[in-house]
C-alpha cells in the first residue's frame, strides 16, 4: 500500500477554489463601495480594466504553457489578484501602470513560478512593489477624498475619470484632486510634532474620515470571510495586534513623534492587508501557530517601515519579506500530529 | 593531440556559455548591464583579460605545481586586470569612472578563473587562446543583449553615450525608440537584471529544446558534451 504525501492543511471540505474566490470577491464589495464613494469612479474603472487584462494575460500564458483554459480561468483567482492590485493603485493612475502591474502579477509572479498554488510570493504585492519602485510619481498620486475638493460627489465625472486614466485628459486637470495620503503627510512633516502636522494638514484634519471609512469597510469584508470560514483569525488578529502594540509603545513614550495606534490601524492598507492579503492560502504560513508568527511579524514590519522607512506605507514590502520566510516558519511551527508525543520541528525531525 | 576548434567555439558561444549555462561572473553581469555602453565596455575588458590569462596559464602549464596553481592563476589574472584598468584609464576615462569598482573586480570574475583551471591548464596554447576568446565573446554578447534589453525597457533609448567607448563620432548613435517614454526604473535597478537574465536563460533552454527535438526527428545522434563546469568563487 502506498500512502500519498500531501501538504497541509489536510482538511476535507466541499469548497472549490472557484467558490472561495467568489466569496472573496463578495467580501471586497464594501471596500470597493467605500473607495468609490470617497475617491470617485477611478477605483471601479481600474478594477474592470485590471480584471480584463488579468483574464487576457492568464489565457495567453495558459495557452503558452499548454494548460486547459476553461478549468484555470473559471477558478477566478486571476480576477481576485487583479482586484487586490487595482484597489491598491491610485484611482487616477494611467492605464499603462495598471497594465504593467497586472502583467507582472499574472505572468511573472504567478505563472513563471508554476501557476496557482506554486507562487512563493503574493502576486498582487509583487506587482505593487514593482510599480511603486518603478513609477514613484504615478504611484504616490492618490486622490484626495472628495470632501476636500469643495464640491459634492463624485470627485470627477465618470467620463472625465475614464479620460484621465486612458490618457485623453492632461495631468494638470486631475492634479487638482490629488494629494498626499494621511500616511504621506505624517511621514513628510518636516520636523513638526504629530499634533502640529494634524492641525496643518487638510487631509489629516478633515479628510481622515474617508480613510477610516474605507478601513472599516475592508474590516467588514474581513469579518464576513471569517464568518464563512474562508480565512482563520490567526494571521489578521496577530498582525493587527502586533501593529497596535508597537504603535502604542512608541506613542505612549513619545506622542509628539509617533502616530497613535488607531491611526495606524485605520489608515493606509492595514485592514486590506490583514484580511485580504496576508490570508492568501498559497504564500503565507500554513499552520495556525505559523500564521500567528507570520501575521505578527508583518505587523511589526509594517510599523517599522512606516515609521523609519523610505516609503509611507510598508505593507507590500512587509508581506513580501514574510512570504520569503513562510517556508521557514512552517518548518518550525508544525503542530503535533496525533499519536506523537512531540511535534516534528525543524530539519532534524523525521518526515 | 588533435584539438576540436569548432567545438571550443560552439561551447564558448552557446552550449557552455559562461553567463547563460555556467552562470559565472554574475556580479558584473547583473551590476553593469544597465546600458549597452557599460556592458560592451566591461565585456571587452573581460574578454581581453580572459584571452591573455588563458594564454599565459597555458604557456606555463607544465611549470605550475598542482598544489599552488590557484594563487598563481590569481596573480596572473590580477596583473592583466591591472594592465587593462590602466589602458581603460588612458583611453576611455569617462567609461572607466562609470564602471568604477567593476573593472578591478574582473579579478574575481569566476568565469576567468574557471577557464584557467578547467581548460587552459590542460590544453595547448592555441586551443586555450581560442577558448578564452570564445568564452569572452559569449560572455560579452550576453552582457550586451542584457544591457540593450534593460536600456530599452528602462529609458526607451538604445546606444546612448556610445561616445564614451568609440569617441566623438559615436555621439549621435543614440536611438530613441519610444518618444515620450515615461521610463521604467525597475529595468535599470538590479532586480530587473535578475529577471532579464532569467528570461534569457529560459529562451536559451527553449531553443535548446527545439534543437534537441529536431535532432531526435532526424535520428542522427550527435555527441554533445560540455567541458567541465567549475565554480571557483561566488
Amino acid at each position: 500500500m502506498s500512502l500519498i504525501r500531501m501538504s497541509s492543511p489536510h482538511v476535507y471540505k466541499a469548497n472549490s477554489t472557484a467558490n472561495v474566490m467568489r466569496l472573496v470577491l463578495l467580501a471586497t464589495l464594501p471596500g470597493i463601495t467605500a473607495l468609490t464613494v470617497f475617491f470617485g469612479w477611478g477605483t471601479l474603472i481600474q478594477i474592470v480594466w485590471a480584471a480584463l487584462l488579468a483574464v487576457a494575460f492568464e489565457a495567453a500564458i495558459l495557452k503558452l504553457r499548454r494548460r486547459p483554459l476553461g478549468f484555470y480561468l473559471s477558478d477566478g483567482s486571476a480576477i481576485v489578484t487583479a482586484l487586490l492590485l487595482a484597489v491598491a493603485i491610485p484611482p487616477f493612475a494611467p492605464w499603462w501602470v495598471t497594465a504593467v502591474g497586472v502583467f507582472v502579477a499574472i505572468v511573472i509572479a504567478k505563472h513563471l513560478y508554476g501557476g496557482l498554488g506554486q507562487n512563493p510570493f503574493n502576486p498582487a504585492m509583487v506587482a505593487y512593489a514593482l510599480l511603486l519602485i518603478s513609477f514613484p510619481v504615478e504611484m504616490t498620486r492618490w486622490t484626495s477624498p472628495f470632501v476636500l475638493n469643495g464640491e459634492g460627489w463624485p470627485v470627477a465625472s465618470f467620463m472625465d475619470t475614464l479620460g484621465a486614466i486612458f490618457g485623453s485628459v492632461e495631468h494638470i486637470w486631475y492634479d487638482s484632486f490629488t494629494g498626499a495620503t494621511p500616511l504621506d503627510e505624517l511621514r513628510h512633516r518636516g520636523g513638526l510634532t504629530t499634533e502640529e502636522t494634524w492641525r496643518q494638514s487638510l487631509v489629516l484634519s478633515q479628510g481622515i474620515g474617508a480613510w477610516h471609512a474605507v478601513s472599516a469597510a475592508w474590516f467588514m469584508g474581513g469579518i464576513f470571510l471569517l464568518y464563512r470560514k474562508i480565512i482563520t483569525w490567526h494571521a489578521p488578529i496577530s498582525m493587527l495586534l502586533a501593529l497596535a502594540v508597537c504603535a502604542t509603545l512608541f506613542y505612549g513614550f513619545d506622542p509628539d513623534s509617533y502616530a497613535d495606534p488607531f491611526f495606524h490601524l485605520s489608515t493606509g492598507a492595514t485592514m486590506l492587508a490583514a484580511f485580504f492579503i496576508i490570508t492568501d492560502p498559497v504564500s503565507s504560513a500554513t499552520s495556525n501557530r505559523g500564521r500567528i508568527i507570520f501575521g505578527a511579524s508583518i505587523g511589526v514590519l509594517i510599523f517599522i517601515i512606516r515609521t523609519w522607512g523610505n516609503y509611507p506605507d510598508g505593507v507590500a514590502f512587509a508581506v513580501l519579506l514574510l512570504n520569503l520566510a513562510a517556508p521557514f516558519i512552517d518548518l518550525y511551527s508544525q503542530p503535533r500530529s496525533y499519536g506523537h508525543s512531540r511535534a516534528n520541528k525543524g530539519r532534524g525531525g523525521k518526515a | 593531440m588533435s584539438v576540436d576548434y569548432r567545438k571550443i567555439t560552439l561551447d564558448g558561444l552557446w552550449y557552455n556559455n559562461p553567463a547563460l549555462v555556467q552562470l559565472l561572473g554574475l556580479c558584473p553581469l547583473l551590476a553593469v548591464t544597465a546600458s549597452v555602453v557599460n556592458a560592451l565596455g566591461l565585456g571587452i575588458a573581460s574578454t581581453l583579460v580572459l584571452v591573455s590569462s588563458n594564454l599565459t596559464v597555458s604557456l606555463f602549464r607544465k611549470l605550475v605545481p598542482e598544489t599552488v596553481r590557484l594563487p598563481i592563476f590569481v596573480m596572473i589574472i590580477a596583473s592583466f586586470v591591472t594592465a587593462i584598468e590602466l589602458v581603460m584609464q588612458a583611453l576611455t576615462y569617462e567609461l572607466y569612472l562609470i564602471l568604477g569598482i567593476f573593472i578591478p573586480l574582473i579579478v574575481t570574475n569566476c568565469a576567468i578563473m574557471g577557464r584557467a583551471d578547467a581548460f587552459a591548464v590542460k590544453n595547448p596554447v592555441r586551443a586555450s587562446v581560442l577558448d578564452g576568446l570564445m568564452m569572452g565573446v559569449g560572455f560579452s554578447v550576453v552582457l550586451v543583449l542584457l544591457g540593450g534589453l534593460r536600456e530599452v525597457l528602462g529609458t526607451g533609448m538604445l546606444f546612448s553615450n556610445m561616445h564614451l567607448l568609440f569617441g566623438e563620432a559615436a555621439r549621435n548613435w543614440e536611438l530613441t525608440l519610444f518618444a515620450d517614454y515615461p521610463g521604467f526604473l525597475f529595468a535599470i535597478l538590479p532586480p530587473g537584471a535578475f529577471v532579464g537574465l532569467g528570461l534569457m536563460i529560459a529562451l536559451k533552454n527553449v531553443i535548446d529544446g527545439r534543437i534537441e527535438q529536431r535532432r531526435k526527428k532526424e535520428q542522427k545522434p550527435v555527441e554533445l558534451t560540455g567541458s567541465k563546469r567549475v565554480r571557483v568563487t561566488g
